[in-house]
Formats: structure tokens, C-alpha cells, sequence
């Protein structure tokens, strides 16, 4: 558990002596609650609040970096409950699995797909993170060869998902400069499955059938052994088994600093339930998703949901305001104006461009607010519009004086044109979608 | 290390809402504790599922939705019949949006007039929603309401700027009204409190927070709806109401239902894909504590039922 500022300033002498480099221990004490700066650096530390700082320092659920190359994925690390306390800080990986007894050519469609899985959404790349090599086959030479498919056709960290120490020490000899997740060590198998983890630099997921209780003992026997880069996979028989454990696990690491269950989560989807239980695993705390397979219309919605659920509630994503170039536009190219949420600035140019057209887009101060919240919260007026417009300088840059303006604020028309004397103001449509036919049937016949 | 399971009990509780008649009512809310933690309070209630149909065939919709409808669209009572007797809707909104002025301003009479017919033709509990344009939402909420008196139908939507008159006819004629605010904790309560202020039992009022589809603001509302809950279970009375959420409204206008496979390939089949936007809409809002969904295309509602029943196992 993090302590406070203050928690912390009861650990030190309070003499302030200086030699931390602070004017008094109050101020040292704030800046080490806030992780800006290392405990050592004060010389009068007790053992004790050595300790009880040491303690505190570690989070309350451990990072751990699965990584290959310079492809690195981290997950845990999380500080809250609900998403409204602050961000989600390491968001979801998705991992899709191969099976090692599947051939060449399924395989390499597999990969052909998961490669070309990215998407461009607000501003963001939406991709998968990781790749599941499956031992399917119970043949070495096979879970070689697909590691070596994998490895020559896409760089992306892996998890060695196999249950046989003999199959992972292969897999990751195959691999020995990665930091591959080994899926997974459980009672039987966990000495060598530990072993071979600490020794190859690899993180281990941990299975136990006993519920909670039979992770936790699990994790802790590990850790006794001075390996803790763990990852937890709860066995849950249902929906409600997985929200249940998992709320549980993240309670009981935040709240009750409950150190064995301080790790991130892994969900391995093998059934039909896939999309709904990935749903509730991206909101409810998995940090790891396995997909067996995903179907092609189901990736953009899920990744979505991960993008939504991993924004940062405290303040929107914003683009500088100003005059953006759509494409490479000229002095007889159209205008438009929009806020500077994210979201909205990239949905309108994307639709500008993917309309064939370039353009000015010219996007106004709105606090990152949506073109209708922005107007309804004053931010996005017809005199706001129009000043800004103007001082963007953007009337040296054309010969035309025409704006197009989002078609749900078609009410501050009348007043843009009064801020804005010379120019005509045109009502877009309401939906960006609409701008390419709207832009071809509309903006040209006139233009 | 033994492991305490760390309970957490709430001293507050949502409050309980009947909707419907004696015959086929339907209750909804009533749990103490988050949604689907059966492992420290009791949820007595599942969250239900509504069919969006409208008084004028919707020319505006997606093929995708039109299709499994098919020419019951036409008229709205053989469309509210198609998703209680084809599709097993628990619940019908009657979506009054042809009394919009800017619409085809049909009369508040007619809409009362399509109130009786729904209701003398299907049996489960309705949802009357107005055209949300204020003087009108007054005349056609009010004459619906009339039209509907006994049946205990939800009536959406009370508004900060116009609750009165929605709220009165509530209280005549027994009905359950939908106080809608914009993503904000103080404004659902606030609204709440003008609503009791007026003696209305505030048993009888349903939050509706206002939501964005995937992608498009989901996520303001998931987060509303967690900090709403939390303060209601900790005891805020004014917050202990259930929630309803306008998902279908939201979700089959964004541009990712809307194109095709031809054009964006690697966003796979465009019907499956719109389904799949739907259900993962509702299952998030269901997590943060939705109690009544209100949706449009029957396989996502069949999705989300049967996550529901999942998500209800204890
Ligand atoms: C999420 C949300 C919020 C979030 C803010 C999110 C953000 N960054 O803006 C929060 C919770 C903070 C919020 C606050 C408020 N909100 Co709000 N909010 C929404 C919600 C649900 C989604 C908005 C969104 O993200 N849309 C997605 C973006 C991409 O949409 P967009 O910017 O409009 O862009 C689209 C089109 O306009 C078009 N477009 C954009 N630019 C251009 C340019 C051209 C040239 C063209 C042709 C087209 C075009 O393309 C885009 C895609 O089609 C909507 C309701 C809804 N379902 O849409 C309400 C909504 C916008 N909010 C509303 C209100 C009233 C408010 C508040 C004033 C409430 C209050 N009293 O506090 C505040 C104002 C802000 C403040 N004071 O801080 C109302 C506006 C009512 C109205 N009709 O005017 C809405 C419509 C809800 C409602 N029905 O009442 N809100
Ligand atoms: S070195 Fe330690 S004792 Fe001295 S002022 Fe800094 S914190 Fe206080």
C-alpha cells in the first residue's frame, strides 16, 4: 500500500538536518510519498522505517514485461478499483494462440491475419500484443519449428503455453534473448517450470484448481523460491466465477495489501462464450486475454472497448487547436471547423480524406469537449467559432470564403455569420460518415 | 497466508420498480450490492432487456436491423407483436419519435390512440418514450399516459427543464418516469430530488444517464453509472434508482456498423460486426449497473440475454 506524505513524515526524525537536500523532513516526506525520490537519500532512517518504506515502495500488484526484442508488452501495476479514480495504467493485452499441430499453411494464414490486425482509431494504433504457441502436438521438434514460423514472421512477444517443462525448456532455447510468459506452472510441475523461468528470464503464469486459496498458496511456495515475476490465471467455471475471482484478487491486492494474489491476471478464452467473456475480463481486470480464435468482425469492437476502457477519465484526449492540412490542400480547398476532442478531430479527418478531398480543417479550443458537449457547455458558439476562425490567420491561406460547420450545431450558423462578415457559412451533415457524399453532392455542385 | 475473503456490505440498497400489471409485470432493481457480486449481497432482480420499436416504419435504419423484422415494420403494433411472439421480448419501448415537430408531427391524440392499441395487443410491460422536443414531449407523454392509466408503464423522459408536466401525469395515471440527465452525478441526483420534491415516490423514478455507443463516449457513461452506484449503495438516497440505457439509439449510428466489408475488409462482416457492437455496448453498461436495456437487433439482445443469465448464476 502506498502510504501518504504525511504517513511517511512520521517514519522520519524530524530534525531537519538538510542533508537529504530538503529544507525540512515534511518536504522530503512529500516527495518520497510521491515517488519522486529514493528513501536512501535521507542518512537517519530506523531500520524500521526502512522497512515499512521498502514495503510500501513495492506495488500492490507486481509489473511484469513480456518482451521480445524491443517489443515489449507490460501489464499490472494497477492502482484502482473503478476507472474513475485514475486511469487503467497498462491496458489489456490480446494474445492470440497457434497450435503446434496445426500445418504450415494454416498457420501462416493465421499469422497473415493477426498481422494485418491495425487499426488507426482517434489518434491511436490498435493492434494484438502477444502470440500463444500451443503444444498441442506433445512433439518438441513441432513446438520448435511453429516458434520458428512465428518468430520469421512477426515480432511479437509470446507466451509458451504448455503444462510440460521438457516442451517450455525447448521453446525457450528456441528464444533465449526474449522475455517470453511460460502458460503455465501449476502444483506438479511448478519446481521446474520455476527453475526454468528464473533461469531463461521468463514470467510464469500459475494455475490452481483450488480457487483462490490454492493460487495463493501456489504463488507463495514461488515466490519462497526468489521468483515473483508471476502471472494468475484463476480457474473459473463461469461468468460469474471470473467476475467474482478477479474483483476478488484486485481487492484483495489493493485493499488489503494482500501480497500473494498481487499480480496481473490472464484469461484464456477457449470456448464460445469468447467475445462476452473477453468483454467482461477488458473492464473487470484480466490484463492478459487468450483467444483460441477470434472471428474477423469481432476484433475492431473488442479493441474499442479496451481503447474506451483504458482512456484517461480525468481529462479527454486533445489536439492542439489550429489549422490542420487534410491531404495537400490549396487555396480553392474547403474549410471546415470542429473541436479539439481526439475523437472527434480524427473521425472528421479521416471522412475528409477518405472522401477523396483535401482540406482546412480548422479546429477550435474546446477544452477536448465533443461538438455537442462543447456547444452546450458555451465552448463551441457562432462568436467563439468566429473569432477563432479569424485569428487563425487561415483567410491569407485561401480565396474562397466558405466554412462548412458540423450539421449538429447547424443552430450557431446565423451567428457565425454575423462573427464572421464576407464569408458563407454551410451546415455539414450531422454523422462524419456522411461528409464524402456530402462533399461530392453538395460542396462541389456549388463550388 | 490465509486468505480472508474481504466482504463488502453496503448500507444502502437500489430500490425495488415494478413495471407492468398485476398479469405481467416485471420487477427490476432492488440489489444491494455491485452488479453480479452474488458473493456479498443478493441482486433478487435481473437486468431485463427491452425491444425498440417505433411508431413509423424506420427509414433510417441500417438494413442489418430492418431484416429480421422484415415487413412487420410497417405497423408498429405488428412490430411490437413480432418481438414479443417471434423474438420473446420481455419488455417493448414504444419509440413516438413521428410526433416530432420537425418530423411528421403527428398528433398527441394519434400516439395516445397507438398507446391502447400496443397495449390491448401485447402482453408485456411498455416503454412510452416521447419525441423529446419539450412542448411536444408534454402534450404526447400526457395523453399517452392517459391512454395507458393502470398499465404502469415506464414513461421517458423527464428532463431538468421539463419534469413537471411528465411527472404529473405519472402520478395520475400511475405510471414510472425516466429522469435523464447528461453523464453527471449531481445532475441525476439533482433532477431526482426536483422529481421527489413534487411528492412523487421516488420508487417510481428510473435513471436514465445518457450513453454513448462504443467508441463514442462509453466510457463517460460506464464511469458515471460506477460512481452513481457506489453512492447510492453508500447510503445516498437520492441516487437509489435504477438505470436504463438508450443503447440501440446509440450504437446503430456510428460510422463501424455502418460500413461495409468491401470497403473496410479487415473489419470483417459488417452484420455480425454491428451485432457484436451492440451486445458489447449493453454488457458494459451492464457492468457498471444497467437494469434495463433498451436495443434493436434481436441476435445482439439475444446475446446479451443470455449473458445475463450467465452473469445471474450464482
Ligand atoms: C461523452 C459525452 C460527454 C462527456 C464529454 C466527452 C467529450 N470529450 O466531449 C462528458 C460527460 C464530460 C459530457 C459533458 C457534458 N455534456 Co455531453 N455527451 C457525451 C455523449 C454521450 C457523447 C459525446 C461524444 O463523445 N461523441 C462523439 C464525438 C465524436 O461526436 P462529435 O464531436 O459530435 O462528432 C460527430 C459529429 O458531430 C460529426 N462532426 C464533428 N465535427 C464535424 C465537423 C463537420 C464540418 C461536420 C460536417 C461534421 C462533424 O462527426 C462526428 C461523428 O459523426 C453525448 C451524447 C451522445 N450520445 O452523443 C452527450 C451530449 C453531447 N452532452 C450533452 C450535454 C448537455 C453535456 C453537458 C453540458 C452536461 C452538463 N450540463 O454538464 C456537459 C458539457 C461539458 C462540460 N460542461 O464540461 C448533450 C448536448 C445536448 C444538445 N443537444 O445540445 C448530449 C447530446 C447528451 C444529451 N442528449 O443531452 N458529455
Ligand atoms: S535528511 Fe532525513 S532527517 Fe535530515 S531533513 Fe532530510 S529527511 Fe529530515
Amino acid at each position: 500500500m502506498a502510504l501518504t506524505g504525511l504517513e511517511v513524515f512520521k517514519l522520519l526524525p524530524n530534525t531537519n538536518c538538510r542533508e537529504c537536500g530538503f529544507a525540512t523532513c515534511l518536504a522530503f516526506a512529500m516527495r518520497l510519498a510521491a515517488k519522486k525520490i529514493e528513501a536512501e537519500e535521507c542518512p537517519y532512517l530506523s531500520e524500521e522505517a526502512k522497512e515499512i518504506l521498502g514495503a510500501s515502495a513495492v506495488p500492490p500488484i507486481r509489473l511484469v514485461e513480456i518482451k521480445s526484442g524491443d517489443k515489449s508488452v507490460k501489464i499490472g501495476e494497477e492502482l484502482v478499483m473503478f476507472r474513475h479514480e485514475k486511469k487503467f495504467f497498462h491496458q489489456t493485452a490480446f494474445s492470440v494462440c497457434i497450435d503446434d499441430s496445426e500445418d504450415e499453411r494454416e498457420i501462416t494464414e493465421k499469422l497473415e491475419k493477426i498481422k494485418k490486425i491495425n487499426f488507426e482509431r482517434a489518434g491511436e494504433i490498435l493492434k494484438l500484443d502477444l502470440i500463444a504457441v500451443k503444444d498441442t502436438s506433445g512433439d518438441k521438434q513441432k513446438f520448435c519449428k511453429t516458434i520458428n514460423l512465428i518468430k520469421n514472421f512477426i515480432d511479437l512477444p509470446l507466451i509458451l503455453f504448455s503444462e510440460n517443462p521438457e516442451i517450455v525448456t525447448v521453446g525457450l532455447e528456441e528464444i533465449p534473448d526474449d522475455k517470453p510468459l511460460i502458460y503455465s506452472a501449476n502444483n506438479e510441475n511448478w519446481e521446474k517450470m520455476t527453475e526454468l523461468a528464473k533461469k531463461y528470464n521468463a514470467s510464469l503464469a500459475i494455475t490452481a484448481e483450488d480457487g483462490l486459496k490454492g493460487l495463493s498458496e501456489l504463488s507463495e511456495r514461488i515466490k519462497n523460491k526468489g521468483f515473483e515475476n508471476i502471472v494468475l490465471n484463476p480457474k473459473c467455471r463461469s461468468l460469474t466465477e471470473i467476475l467474482t475471482n478477479y474483483t476478488l484478487i484486485r481487492r484483495l491486492s489493493l485493499e488489503n495489501n494482500y501480497r500473494n494474489l498481487g499480480y496481473p491476471i490472464i484469461l484464456y478464452l477457449e470456448n464460445e462464450d469468447n467475445f462476452i467473456n473477453s468483454a467482461v475480463g477488458i473492464c473487470k481486470y484480466a490484463s492478459i486475454v487468450v483467444f483460441n480464435d477470434v472471428n474477423d468482425w469481432e476484433y475492431l469492437p473488442l479493441l474499442t472497448l479496451r481503447q474506451n476502457i483504458f482512456s484517461d477519465p480525468q481529462k479527454p484526449l486533445q489536439v492542439e487547436p489550429g489549422i490542420y492540412k487534410v491531404g495537400e490542400p490549396d487555396e480553392s480547398s474547403p474549410v471546415f471547423v470542429t473541436t479539439n476532442f481526439s475523437l472527434t478531430y480524427f473521425i472528421v479527418s479521416t471522412e475528409i480524406e477518405g472522401a477523396g478531398f483535401s482540406g482546412h480543417l480548422i479546429i477550435t479550443d474546446a477544452e477536448g469537449l465533443s461538438v455537442l458537449s462543447a456547444w452546450s457547455a458555451g465552448k463551441f458558439s457562432g462568436e467563439i467559432v468566429g473569432k477563432f476562425v479569424i485569428n487563425s490567420g487561415i483567410e491569407n491561406n485561401i480565396s474562397h470564403r466558405n466554412i462548412i460547420i458540423p450539421g449538429y450545431v447547424a443552430v450557431i450558423s446565423g451567428e457565425l455569420e454575423d462573427s464572421l462578415p464576407g464569408w458563407n457559412v454551410y451546415v455539414g451533415p450531422q454523422e462524419a460518415s456522411d461528409i464524402p457524399s456530402y462533399l461530392k453532392e453538395v460542396w462541389s455542385k456549388e463550388n | 497466508m490465509e486468505i480472508e475473503i474481504p466482504i463488502k456490505k453496503w448500507s444502502g440498497k437500489i430500490r425495488a420498480v415494478t413495471i407492468g400489471t398485476e398479469k405481467n409485470g416485471i420487477t427490476i432493481g432492488g440489489e444491494d450490492t455491485l452488479p453480479f457480486h452474488h458473493f456479498e449481497g443478493s441482486i433478487p432482480n435481473k437486468p431485463i432487456i427491452a425491444f425498440e420499436v417505433q411508431d413509423i416504419y424506420p427509414s433510417d435504419w441500417l438494413d442489418v436491423v430492418k431484416e429480421p423484422y422484415g415487413e412487420y415494420l410497417k405497423n408498429p403494433i405488428e412490430w411490437a407483436k413480432a418481438a414479443v411472439v417471434k423474438y420473446n421480448a420481455d419488455m417493448v419501448c414504444l419509440n413516438l419519435l413521428s410526433t416530432h415537430p420537425d418530423r411528421e408531427n403527428r398528433s398527441a391524440d394519434e400516439a395516445a390512440e397507438l398507446v391502447k392499441n400496443i397495449i390491448s395487443e401485447i402482453d408485456v410491460p411498455l416503454i412510452i418514450k416521447g419525441p423529446g422536443s419539450s412542448e411536444k414531449q408534454n402534450q404526447v407523454l400526457n395523453k399517452c399516459g392517459e391512454a395507458g392509466a393502470g398499465k404502469r408503464c415506464i414513461i421517458a423522459s423527464a428532463v431538468e427543464d421539463n419534469y413537471k408536466t411528465i411527472t404529473a401525469a405519472c402520478q395520475a395515471y400511475g405510471h414510472i418516469v425516466v429522469a435523464e440527465t447528461p453523464i453527471d452525478v449531481n445532475l441525476a441526483k439533482q433532477l431526482n430530488i426536483l422529481i421527489s420534491d413534487m411528492n412523487f415516490p421516488p420508487g417510481r423514478i428510473i435513471i436514465d444517464p445518457l450513453t454513448g455507443g462504443l467508441g463514442y463516449g462509453l466510457e463517460y457513461t460506464y464511469s458515471v453509472m460506477e460512481r452513481i452506484r457506489l453512492q447510492a449503495l453508500g447510503g445516498d438516497a437520492m441516487l437509489q434508482m435504477p438505470f436504463i440505457c438508450f443503447v440501440g439509439q446509440e450504437v446503430w449510428r456510428v460510422k463501424e456498423v455502418k460500413v461495409d466489408e468491401s470497403v473496410e475488409p479487415l473489419w470483417g462482416d459488417m452484420k455480425k460486426r454491428g451485432i457484436c457492437w451492440e451486445a458489447a455496448t449493453a454488457i458494459t453498461l451492464l457492468l457498471s449497473g444497467a437494469d434495463i436495456l433498451v436495443m434493436r437487433h434481436p441476435e445482439a439482445i439475444n446475446i446479451v440475454r443470455k449473458s445475463v443469465g450467465r452473469l445471474m448464476e450464482k
